[in-house]
C-alpha cells in the first residue's frame, strides 16, 4: 500500500502494525500473520556515514539498532517501511525500484510506507541528498538478504540445491525443471522469519539492472494530477478546528498587552492564550483569520540596527576565527610564483525556501496519545519536539508525514507541528495550523547571508600558483577547491547555519545544497577572473588546472554537448561555465545568456549540464532533478533576496519576492555520465550549486562586467556594466 | 451574514447556506471537502488555488462565494470524466509535469483554460499563459512539454 492510499484508508487495514513497538515481536508476528522481515542498520560497518553517532530506535520492544525494514507478506507483496519522506524528489518511485531490482520481484508488487513514526524505524530526516546515496544501499542489502532467505526456503520446500535455483519476477524456480517453482507469497506463507543484516551482502552488478536504471512513471503522479494526493493541510478529522496565531511584527518583539475580547464576539470562535502563544480557532480557517484581525495587541519591539544593507559588514565584524579545512604548500611561495594576483570578495543575501506548500500540521490528542500530521522533512525530530512541548513521552506521539509540498531544507524546524499540538492540548479538539505566506516568510530558516574572500594567483603559464580562501557563515560544504594548486589554504569562519550568537538577525537553516551555492559562486567566479586575467579561455583554463578525472570528464562532456569553442572572455557571446561537487556528485554546466544592458536584465537562454552521480537508479528522475535545480537556481542567482530592517521582514509575499517563472526558464539539456564504478550519489541538490557563477560568468562574457554579489538584480547588473 | 448560494460545481448543482463574503478557496477546502485546490499565497500571485470559473482559470483565494452565484466551477477533482483522466492530466503524468505536486492542480487547470482559448499555443504563448502559476520545484520544462503534448492530443477538441 502506498503512502497516499494508506492515508486515505485512515489506517484501517494496517492496524496490525500499530502495536508493533509496544508488543513483543511474537505478538507482532501473530498480528501480521507472519511473513519474512529483514531489518537493517545503517551503521558505520555496513554503510558508513548517514546515521553514525546518532541515537537509534529507542522505542520499547523495538529490535535494537535498525533503521529500515522490509516485509514480504503471505500475499507476496513486499513493503518497505522508511522514515524518509516524499517532497517531490522522487524516492516514492526510486526506492521501490532499488528494492524490486535486488529482490527480483516486479515493481508493482512493492509498496512503500514513508515518514510514519509508528510504522517506520527511526530516521534522521530527508535532506543532504542522502536517500538514494545512503539509505538506498541499505535497502538493497535488505532485499538481497531477503532473497537469500527465499532461496533457502525454496531449496528446502522443493528439495533442490539452493545453488541450482533462480529468483526472477517474484518466483523461485529450478531452470532444469520449470515445474519446480514457488512464488514469494507461497514461500512466505506460515513463516515467521526475522533476519538482521550483519554483513553487507553481495549486490547486483548495475550493468544487469532491469528495473533500476530505467525510467518509470512516478508512483505519485496519478494522485497528484487528480487532486487526490493528501498534504498535511488536507487531512480532515471530525471536530477539528482551524487556528490562526497572533504573530509579532518583528523578530525579537515581546507581547506587551493583548485584548482578545473582540475576537471572541464572533460566533464559534475559541481563543487560546498559553504564554506567548495566542491563537483564535474556528471551524473555518477564514473565520479564524477574520477573528485574528480583531485582536488588539501591543508588542515591545527591540531596536535592531542590522538590515539587509549592512549585514555583510556586521557578519564580518562578528565572524569567528578561521577553521582551516585544508592547506598545502606555502602561500608566500605561491605569491612569489604568481605572475598575476587577484583579490575578491563575494556576497550573497538571505534567501527563502518558499516551498509552494506553507508549513502545515494537524494535531489530534486522544487520551494519552497524540497523532500529528505534519509537513516535515524529519518526522522523528518533530515527534521529539512535540513530546517535549506537550509533556507526553515520545512513544505516545505518532507523527505521520503525508506528501510534502516542497521542502528544500526548510521543513525541519517543526514549529507549526508544535503549535498545532499545543493548541490541540489546550482546546481538547483536533487543531489544524497552516501558516500564511506572510508567516512563511517571517519564520523561514533562511539560507544564511554570507561572505567569501579569495586571494589567488596564476603563474606565467596559466597554472594556478596559490589559493587562499575564507568563507564566512556559509559553512564548509563545497568550500574545498578541487583544482591542482601547489600552495593553498581553505578556511571556514562559522558553521553553515545558525551562525554564532549575535550573528544572524534572522533564523537560518539548510537551503538546497547548503553552503555549496555560496562557495561555488565564489570559487567558480574567481576561477573565471583568473582565466580572463591570464588570457585563457575559461574551459581551457579549468582543464589546465584539473587532474581529478571525474571532474575533467564531466566538464568535457558539458563543453562538448554545448558545442564550446574556446575564446578569451569577454567574448561577447554571453557564454559562461561553472563546475562543482556536491553530495558525492560531480556537475558542470555551460550557459548562454542575453543581457539587456540598459535595463540590467538577464535572460538565460540555454543551459547544458553534465552530471556524474555514479550508478543512476532512475535516469529520468535524475534529469528532472537537474532541471529543477537549474530552474530553482535562477532565483537565487537573479532575484531572490530577503529584505529586512528593524527586525521586520519586508518581503511578505510574491509581489516583492520573485521566484522563477515560466518565461525565465532556459532551454535545458542534461547529460548523465555513465559511471557504474561509483555507487549511487546525490541527485536532488548538486546542479543548483552551479547557477550563481554560471550566470555571473556568462554576464561577464557578454558585457565584461563582473558581479560579486547575489542576487544579480538589474540595478547591480547595471552598476557593474557602468564600471566596465 | 448568511446567503443561499447556488452554483454548479464539477457538473453538479450545489446550494450552500453560507456567508457570501467567504473566499471560494476556503469554502471548497473546508465546507465542501475538496482539498485538491491549494492555498499558496492568499493574494492571487502564485496560482496554487486556480479553479475554472465558466471555463476560465480563476484564483479562488480572491473570489467571494457570492461572486460565483449561478456560475460553473470546476476544480481538479471534477476534471476527469466517467473515471477517464482529462488529456491534460494524462500529459502531466506522462511527461513528469510535477514533482512535489502542490502546484499541480492549479497548473493543470490553468493549462486547460489556456488551451480552451488558444488550442494550439506557441511555446512563448504557453509561457505567457502560465507565467502567473508558480512551481518552486522547477518542473516548468516538463510542464511546457506536457501542455504541448496535450494540445497535440486534443487538437482543439475542448
Amino acid at each position: 500500500m502506498n503512502t497516499n492510499d494508506y492515508l486515505a484508508a485512515n489506517f484501517r487495514d494496517i492496524h496490525g502494525f500499530e502495536d508493533f513497538y509496544t508488543q513483543s515481536r511474537r505478538e507482532f508476528f501473530k498480528r501480521t500473520g507472519g511473513g519474512i522481515l529483514v531489518f537493517i542498520a545503517l551503521n558505520d560497518l555496513l554503510f558508513g556515514q548517514e546515521e553514525a553517532g546518532r541515537p537509534r530506535g529507542g522505542r520499547p520492544g523495538l529490535p535494537s539498532d535498525f533503521n529500515a525494514f522490509l516485509r514480504i507478506g503471505e500475499d507476496g507483496r513486499v513493503t518497505c517501511f522508511t522514515g524518509k519522506i516524499e517532497m517531490g524528489q522522487g524516492p516514492i518511485t526510486s526506492l521501490p525500484q532499488m528494492l524490486a531490482e535486488e529482490l527480483e520481484t516486479p515493481l508493482d508488487t512493492v509498496d512503500i510506507v514513508m515518514g510514519d513514526t509508528d510504522l517506520c524505524p527511526w530516521d534522521m530526516g530527508t535532506f543532504g541528498s542522502m536517500t538514494t546515496r545512503m539509505f538506498g544501499p541499505a535497502l538493497q542489502a535488505a532485499a538481497a538478504e531477503a532473497k537469500v532467505v527465499l532461496l533457502e526456503l525454496a531449496a528446502e520446500a522443493l528439495k533442490v540445491p539452493q545453488a541450482q535455483l533462480v529468483a526472477k519476477d517474484g518466483v523461485i524456480f529450478d531452470p532444469q525443471n520449470p515445474k519446480s517453482r514457488m512464488t514469494y507469497g507461497q514461500l512466505a506463507k506460515g513463516q515467521k522469519i526475522e533476519r538482521h543484516l550483519q554483513t553487507k551482502p553481495a549486490l547486483k552488478d548495475p550493468t544487469r539492472y532491469k528495473i533500476a536504471g530505467q525510467p518509470h512513471t512516478r508512483r505519485d503522479a496519478e494522485v497528484k494530477v487528480t487532486g487526490k494526493a493528501l498534504y498535511s493541510a488536507d487531512i480532515r478529522v471530525p471536530g477539528m478546528l482551524y487556528a490562526r496565531i497572533l504573530r509579532p511584527p518583528a523578530h525579537g518583539a515581546k507581547l506587551k498587552s493583548v485584548d482578545t475580547a473582540p475576537a471572541r464576539e464572533i460566533a464559534g470562535v475559541q481563543v487560546v492564550q498559553d504564554g506567548d502563544l495566542v491563537a483564535v480557532l474556528h471551524e473555518f480557517p477564514d473565520v479564524a483569520e477574520t477573528a485574528l484581525g480583531k485582536i488588539k495587541a501591543e508588542f515591545d519591539v527591540p531596536e535592531a540596527t542590522v538590515d539587509d544593507k549592512n549585514i555583510f559588514d556586521h557578519l564580518l565584524s562578528v565572524a569567528p576565527a578561521a577553521n582551516v579545512l585544508n592547506q598545502g604548500g606555502d602561500l608566500d611561495d605561491g605569491k612569489k610564483l604568481a605572475a598575476k594576483k587577484f583579490e575578491s570578495t563575494y556576497l550573497n543575501s538571505y534567501v527563502a525556501h518558499s516551498a509552494m506548500e506553507t508549513h502545515a500540521a494537524l494535531a489530534q490528542i486522544e487520551g494519552d496519545k497524540a497523532t500529528v500530521w505534519a509537513s516535515t522533512q524529519n518526522p522523528f525530530g518533530a515527534r521529539d519536539q512535540i513530546a517535549q512541548a506537550i509533556g507526553l513521552p515520545a512513544e505516545k506521539i505518532r507523527v505521520i508525514t503525508p506528501f510534502v509540498g516542497g521542502g528544500f531544507g526548510g521543513k525541519t524546524n517543526n514549529a507549526e507541528a508544535v503549535e498545532a499540538a499545543r493548541l490541540a492540548k489546550a482546546v481538547g479538539k483536533p487543531v489544524h495550523v497552516m501558516w500564511t505566506r506572510e508567516e512563511e516568510f517571517f519564520f523561514d530558516t533562511f539560507r544564511p547571508a554570507a561572505v567569501v574572500k579569495i586571494n589567488s594567483g596564476v603563474d606565467g603559464s596559466g597554472k594556478m600558483a596559490f589559493w587562499d580562501y575564507d568563507v564566512f557563515f556559509a559553512g564548509d560544504r563545497g568550500a574545498q577547491q578541487f583544482y591542482t594548486v601547489p600552495n593553498h589554504r581553505t578556511a571556514a569562519h562559522g558553521g553553515g547555519w545558525g551562525g554564532t550568537k549575535g550573528s544572524h538577525p534572522l533564523a537560518t537553516g539548510a537551503w538546497r545544497a547548503p553552503g555549496n551555492n555560496t562557495n561555488t559562486f565564489a570559487r567558480e567566479s574567481q576561477i573565471d577572473i583568473m582565466a580572463a586575467g591570464a588570457g585563457f579561455d575559461p574551459v581551457v583554463f579549468r582543464l589546465n588546472n584539473l587532474s581529478d578525472a571525474r571532474m575533467v570528464r564531466v566538464l568535457k562532456a558539458a563543453a562538448e554537448h554545448f558545442g564550446w569553442t574556446p575564446a578569451k572572455a569577454p567574448s561577447k557571446r554571453g557564454y559562461g561555465v561553472s563546475c562543482g561537487i556536491d553530495a558525492g556528485t560531480y556537475v558542470a554546466a555551460i550557459a548562454e545568456v542575453a543581457v539587456d544592458a540598459a535595463r540590467g536584465t538577464v535572460q538565460v537562454k540555454r543551459v547544458v549540464c553534465a552530471q556524474d552521480m555514479g550508478v543512476v537508479i532512475n535516469p529520468e528522475g535524475a534529469k528532472i532533478q537537474m532541471e529543477g535545480c537549474i530552474t530553482m537556481g535562477l532565483g537565487y542567482a537573479l532575484t531572490e533576496e530577503v529584505h529586512f530592517k528593524g527586525g521586520r521582514v519586508l518581503d511578505t509575499n510574491y509581489d516583492t519576492y520573485e521566484i522563477p517563472r515560466f518565461s525565465w526558464v532556459p532551454k535545458i539539456e542534461t547529460v548523465l555520465i555513465k559511471n557504474n564504478a561509483t555507487a549511487p550519489q546525490g541527485g536532488g541538490e548538486p546542479a543548483i550549486i552551479l547557477m550563481g557563477a554560471l550566470i555571473a560568468n556568462a554576464i561577464h562574457d557578454a558585457t565584461g562586467a563582473r558581479l560579486f554579489q547575489l542576487p544579480m538584480m538589474p540595478d547591480r547588473v547595471k552598476a557593474a556594466i557602468q564600471k566596465v | 451574514m448568511t446567503d443561499t448560494i447556488s452554483f454548479k460545481l464539477n457538473d453538479k448543482p450545489v446550494r450552500l447556506k453560507v456567508d457570501g463574503d467567504r473566499p471560494l478557496l476556503w469554502v471548497l477546502r473546508t465546507d465542501l471537502g475538496l482539498t485538491g485546490t491549494k492555498y499558496g499565497c492568499g493574494e492571487g500571485h502564485c496560482g496554487s488555488c486556480t479553479v475554472l470559473l465558466n471555463q476560465r482559470a480563476t484564483r479562488s483565494c480572491l473570489l467571494k462565494i457570492k461572486d460565483i452565484k449561478d456560475k460553473e466551477v470546476v476544480t481538479i477533482e471534477g476534471l476527469a470524466k466517467d473515471g477517464k483522466l482529462h488529456p491534460m492530466q494524462k500529459a502531466f503524468m506522462e511527461h513528469d509535469g510535477l514533482q512535489c505536486g502542490y502546484c499541480t492542480p492549479g497548473m493543470i487547470l490553468a493549462a486547460v483554460s489556456l488551451l480552451k482559448f488558444n488550442p494550439q499555443p506557441t511555446e512563448q504563448q504557453i509561457n505567457q499563459g502560465m507565467e502567473q502559476n508558480f512551481c518552486r520545484c522547477g518542473a516548468q520544462t516538463r510542464i511546457v512539454q506536457a501542455i504541448q503534448a496535450a494540445a497535440a492530443e486534443m487538437k482543439g477538441s475542448r
